[in-house]
């Protein structure tokens, strides 16, 4: 019953999206011929009322999961009466049905949002962003109900479910999708945005500030979920690794990527109005990255590791919808960009000009990971079978990433519209001699390779010139959305030195010890003190206790295994991190070595010492709250500007109603 | 209206074919290894069991051809493709084998219980070999010439009508 009012919402909520759809379209053309308005009062309805029978179906969801409903075949397929409760409603979105829905329903709620909240743009403009939001939740309705159907019943109800893989119980695994979800959903929103300025050809200030929070709050949901998962590959996968440029990482590197461009176009579009057609542009290319990553990920068209969700169909209906949406975008791009007139001139030397240097540079690093990803498509075509690993990735991304950061370091120094460097050049003087210092101080430290020995300094400088900005102000009164700033870059500094660091500074030991026996990986010594059997629930595994020791101090234990899983039959490593302030150690244990050879048993022992490596993280979650921070205050001063207005104009119908008296 | 505006449509265009083109293809899963052709890689493998000696890329180079088959007691296929081994030895193939992540006892379980075809049987713990020759999976054959160089690569179990095509490769192999 419930399965069935769940479908129902969904198609309710589908209908209505095809209302806002003709609504919208409809008001933009009425108001164009007459300034007449009749059925633009339906569309914001419309949209509202879509986002609730949206959060109904989604709901209804959870509760078939939740209940473990196995005449339901998502539930019988997915889940387990045995479940904890968190991995059952977690399982509603850890399959492609449900991740679409949850996908639908947060573009549907993020829709009614809009609808409710968004009143200073011109309504033509507002109608014409609700239909494209309408249109582009038509294509995911479509798709869920005529080919992926959540809600499908079993004609015989299953006995039990067969979803109990326990590998697939873990609490990152369960929120890690949904936050990059909201990131490419958020995108979507700015795409729609986007949309809607093109066809009513005014792309305005205003525009942007209404925009900006979009973006905003995809590019932090995107920020966590990159870091999230890059931990997450980084202590699961046991290879030492915490990015290896899979097809699946980079689907999400791009829209993050677009998205970081988007964003500090926008901003100059708000500030200054300028670079129009191209922070428009950047919004429909945001959006098209996050599509492209999901067809690449649910087509199984690039081989990857994550291809747990392959099925041609499925891709082929989203390369459909992929064709319909940014290939109209970008057809309407091609028709209206050129009326978009061209917005304010400004100088090289100023905060616009070193935006606009910023912008380049991040576009020319999403175009080498989009090449990078899509180079084995094009070469198979031609019966050549290639893999494009980091070789290609880091040294090419390197060559554009690090310019960037110098312009990053000193881009927020310069004033708007027209500055000289002549006036900073205090601080360009002290960046210069902290880039220089580190520069000799690292290359005195050891042998380190080029691009780690450039990274460091940079990152170094970068740190110094994120926290410029704020200088002699009262920090009690920089504005919140400033302190955003000043976060994310610093955020990006100290992910910068974690990335150089654990690249330059990383040391390797590959042993075979027998118990007693002890080897050195940095400033550590490790003993193998004993091998044991470990079982648990639903595996057995070999576990060394390893006792590391730095010069001074207490050893500590590590208890790395060697797992051997018997449903389904799988062997993995389960890694052992030990975090100190400077680095981590990271222990994993392989198989007995010479098994048949005399002597006492070795077994292989690999460590890894790496310096600073969790700076990454600690970067990337810098960033997000810088994010956060500068969605934080834009929002607040929009609210700020929007009472102050109210106010003036209360008074002013005062003042008016006064004076005749 | 300026041309460059087109560019992206195109671009995207470009995209869209190319994905539409990859769609329709019959999706091949087996990897082809690259080494055909090249000399083995070296290796020196302690016996996988105590009845059977080692195996080494030096033992190759004696002017005899051989059958390289990659396998492992755990592997089912390969009980599948015991009997067929068996055929080949008996029309006079040497079949030297590499065992995948095994242990001793189980290998010789395997060979008591689906008979012993090999001549040798290295122990590769860490798919070494397996990774050097460009296999991708177990089982897999390679036909080894006199002079060890890799000359052919058999994907999967062996079935029956592929018995006559490895005698004839290693025929082959053998000139």
């Amino acid at each position: 019953m419930i399965a069935e009012l769940g479908l129902a919402a969904l198609w309710l909520a589908a209908a209505l999206a095809v209302l806002q759809l003709v609504a919208g379209a409809l008001a933009v053309r009425q108001d164009a011929a007459s300034g007449e308005t009749g059925i633009a009062d339906l569309t914001r309805p419309a949209t509202i009322v879509q986002g609730v029978f949206a959060a109904l179906s989604f709901v209804a969801l959870l509760y078939v999961f939740a209940i473990t409903d196995l005449s339901v075949k998502l539930v019988a397929d997915n889940s387990h009466s045995l479940k904890p409760m968190i991995y059952k409603l977690s399982g509603a979105w850890g399959n492609h049905e449900g991740s679409m829905l949850l996908w639908v329903t947060v573009l549907a709620a993020s829709g009614a949002l809009i609808a409710v909240v968004e009143r200073r743009l011109p309504e033509r403009m507002m109608q014409a962003v609700l239909a494209a939001q309408g249109f582009v939740a038509l294509g995911f309705y479509a798709f869920l109900l005529l080919s992926s159907n959540p809600f499908e019943r079993l004609p015989i109800p299953a006995q039990e479910g067969a979803g109990l893989n326990p590998l697939l119980q873990d609490i990152g695994l369960a929120f890690h999708p949904p936050t990059l979800y909201l990131g490419y959903v958020g995108l979507s929103v700015a795409f729609s945005f986007a949309v809607g300025a093109l066809i009513t050809r005014q792309v305005t200030p205003e525009f942007a500030r209404a925009m900006r929070p979009w973006v905003l709050g995809a590019w932090v949901f995107l920020t966590l979920g990159i870091t999230a998962g890059s931990y997450w590959a980084y202590y699961e996968l046991g290879w030492g690794g915490w990015w290896f440029w899979d097809p699946v990482e980079n689907a999400s590197l791009m829209p993050w990527l677009a998205a970081t461009a988007l964003l500090h176009s926008t901003s100059v579009l708000a500030a200054r109005d300028a670079l129009r057609a191209w922070t428009i542009m950047l919004g429909v290319v945001a959006f098209s990255m996050s599509m492209l990553g999901t067809f690449l990920v649910r087509s199984g068209i690039l081989t990857s590791v994550h291809a747990f969700a392959v099925d041609p169909q499925r891709g082929t209906f989203i390369l459909f919808l992929l064709a319909i949406y940014i290939g109209g975008a970008l057809l309407l791009f091609a028709l209206r960009a050129g009326a978009v007139s061209e917005g304010a001139r400004f100088s090289v030397a100023s905060r616009e000009g070193a935006l606009v240097v910023n912008n380049v540079l991040l576009s020319a690093i999403l175009a080498v990971v989009l090449l990078g990803t899509l180079y084995p498509l094009l070469t198979e075509a031609f019966d050549v079978r290639v893999s494009v690993g980091p070789p290609y990735f880091n040294p090419v991304g390197a060559i554009f990433a690090l310019p960037m950061v110098a312009v990053m370091a000193v881009g927020p120094l310069l004033r708007w519209r027209r500055d000289g460097f002549g006036r900073i050049r205090r601080e360009l003087a002290l960046m210069g001699a902290v880039l220089v210092a580190a520069l000799i101080l690292v290359s005195l430290i050891g042998e380190v390779a080029f691009l780690p020995l450039l990274g460091l300094a940079l990152a170094a400088m970068l740190a110094l010139a994120s926290v410029m900005p704020l200088r002699g102000r009262n920090l009690r009164r920089v504005p919140i959305a400033t302190w955003g700033m000043v976060f994310g870059h610093l955020g990006l500094a100290v992910a910068l030195f974690g990335m150089a660091s654990e690249s330059a500074f990383t040391k390797e030991r590959l042993a075979a010890l027998a118990p007693g026996e002890e080897t050195t990986v940095g400033p550590w010594a490790v003993t193998l003190d004993q091998i044991a059997p470990a079982a648990g629930a639903n595996w057995t595994a070999m576990e060394a206790r390893l006792s590391a020791r730095l010069e001074i101090g207490d050893p500590i234990v590590l208890t790395p295994q060697h797992r051997t899983f018997w449903a389904p039959p799988q062997q993995t490593a389960e890694s052992v991190l030990a975090t100190r302030w400077n680095g981590q150690l990271y222990a994993v244990i392989g198989n007995q070595a010479g098994a048949t050879g005399a002597g006492p048993e070795r077994w292989q022992v690999r460590l890894w010492w790496k310096p600073f490596v969790t700076w990454i993280w600690y970067g990337g979650v810098l960033i997000a709250l810088g994010g956060a921070l500068a969605l934080i205050g834009h929002v607040q001063a929009d609210w700020r500007r929007r009472l102050v207005r109210r106010k003036a104009a209360a008074r002013r119908q005062e003042m008016g109603r006064e004076q005749p008296t | 209206m300026s041309w460059r505006l087109w560019l992206p449509l195109l671009a995207f265009a470009g995209f869209l074919g190319l994905a539409a083109y990859q769609l329709t293809q019959p999706r091949d899963e087996i990897v082809e290894s690259r080494m055909i052709g090249k000399a083995l890689p070296y290796f020196d493998l302690e016996p996988a069991t105590a009845s059977l000696p080692g195996a080494a890329s030096d033992d190759f180079k004696d002017g005899q051809p051989r059958l390289l088959n990659i396998w492992a007691s755990w592997c089912l296929p390969c009980i599948a493709e015991a009997p067929q081994l068996e055929r080949l030895r008996n029309e006079g193939a040497t079949i030297v084998g590499v065992a995948i992540r095994d242990r001793p006892e189980d290998v010789a379980r395997f060979l008591e219980r689906h008979g012993n075809p090999y001549a040798a049987i290295g122990s590769d713990d860490l798919s070494e070999v397996q990774l050097g020759i460009g296999s991708s999976g177990v089982p897999e054959t390679f036909v080894i010439t006199g002079t060890g160089k890799i000359a052919y690569q058999h994907i999967g179990d062996i079935r029956e009508r592929d018995v006559p095509i490895l005698l004839e490769k290693l025929r082959e192999a053998g000139e």
